[in-house]
């Protein structure tokens, strides 16, 4: 494969290797948190900041980690950056950490950032991991986002509790419960393949 | 009768599949044909129940007492890794052809959301030991129920005439919520 160029490297998470529409990596969560759009923001920047710090110091270490035990630490630099990342909410936002329940210490076993640290981090330089690390965080984060928008918009009328649509509109409960979230994501992938389609079409043509 | 409730609460009502979005990887990835996904869903069992008992042994006897809960998140996953590779060890020692059947299978389960989860949400819940060894069975068994029900329509499904776009990963997902609706049914057995 080609050496790509940085902003390749930042924008292929965003768009072409997203981890949730292209990869399928890290649902669990996805689905889970992003019946409200506050929950969502605070789930992505909690994936955002495991996955950069957990990818610099991956990164920084690869050489001297022996191979056969990288898994094992990989997985415990992972588990202190989500321990941080979930005390730190305990903390300054209790309520919102009772309302993500087990999903914050479950990022620990988010595939995401194991496979990041697993197929990137462990391979490449520092600053190429963080850049890798951000664009995939990113992508993470649009989406979770994207899920929270639309889902307390039709489910609760309103987007961070602020009411958007009038009493014209009856919530669709089923929005906030989980077959909404199954069913939304599902959406979302289509037609995020159905906007791939159209731009290799485009590609092709040129 | 508590045991009951959690019971059926966990194979049905809050299912780990359709109410906790658990083990959404292996759920999507395995579940393309019968055979396996019911492979794939006796090692989680296993798994899942040996797990309860771990988790709570861990909990209980050595971070509560010593005020070191906020190590669980690390704790609990080393243990589990630890313990899925002793068993799968174990099972290779012991019988190979539960190891042909199964082994592929048990180091994906290490990092699957559905063990750490199961270890959590019965540290969350303050379970007792009897509790969450009928947590941790019933949880496997939930997620066997929901990964059979899967591969069996999306066997049926591979005939099916699927909008390009749909195709894989959109038409499992939105048969997942289907299933899940219907699952919903379940929720007035217990109040």
């Amino acid at each position: 494969m080609a050496e790509k160029t940085r902003k390749q490297e930042f924008f292929k998470g965003l768009w072409g290797e997203n981890p949730i529409t292209r990869q399928l990596l890290g649902l669990c969560s996805v689905l889970a948190v992003s019946n409200a759009v506050i929950n969502g923001l605070a789930m992505g920047l909690a994936v955002t900041f495991v996955l950069i710090f957990s990818s610099l110091i991956v990164s920084l270490i690869r050489k001297i980690v022996p191979n056969q035990v990288r898994i094992a630490s990989f997985i415990v630099i992972i588990a202190t950056f989500v321990t941080i990342a979930d005390r730190t909410l305990a903390a300054y936002f209790p309520h919102l950490s009772k309302a993500m329940g087990p999903y914050v210490p479950l990022i620990v076993v988010n595939c995401i950032i194991l496979g990041r640290a697993e197929a990137f981090a462990s391979k490449n330089k520092v600053s190429r991991s963080v850049i890798d690390a951000l664009g995939m965080s990113g992508g993470y984060f649009l989406t979770i986002l994207l899920m929270g928008l639309i889902r307390e918009l039709l489910g609760n009328r309103t987007i961070l509790g602020y009411p958007i649509l009038g009493k014209w509109f009856s919530p669709w409960v089923v929005m906030l419960l989980p077959p909404g979230a199954f069913i939304m994501l599902g959406l979302i992938i289509a037609i995020s393949n159905v906007i791939d389609f159209k731009i290799k079409e485009r590609q092709k043509r040129v | 009768m508590n045991l009951l409730v959690i019971f059926i609460s966990a194979v049905l009502i809050n299912n780990f599949v359709f109410y906790y979005f658990l083990g959404l990887c292996p759920y999507l990835g395995v579940s393309r044909k019968l055979g396996p996904s019911i492979s794939m869903g006796m090692a989680v069992t296993f798994v899942l129940s040996l797990t309860a008992v771990a988790s709570w042994i861990i909990n209980h006897w050595i971070l509560l007492p010593y005020g070191l809960d906020y190590l669980q998140i690390v704790s609990f996953i080393l243990v589990i890794a630890a313990l899925v590779q002793l068993v799968e060890m174990f099972i290779r020692k012991v019988s190979p052809p539960l190891y042909q059947a199964m082994g592929i299978y048990l180091p994906l389960i290490t990092t699957n959301c559905v063990i750490m989860g199961l270890a959590l949400l019965a540290a969350l819940k303050n379970y007792n030991f009897i509790e969450t060894v009928v947590f941790g069975v019933s949880a496997g068994i939930g997620f066997t129920l929901a990964i059979v029900l899967m591969a069996a329509i999306r066997e049926q499904l591979d005939l099916a005439d699927v909008p390009r776009p749909l195709r894989g990963a959109g038409i499992a997902l939105i048969t997942a919520g289907i299933i899940s609706l219907a699952f919903m049914g379940f929720s007035g057995i217990i109040k």
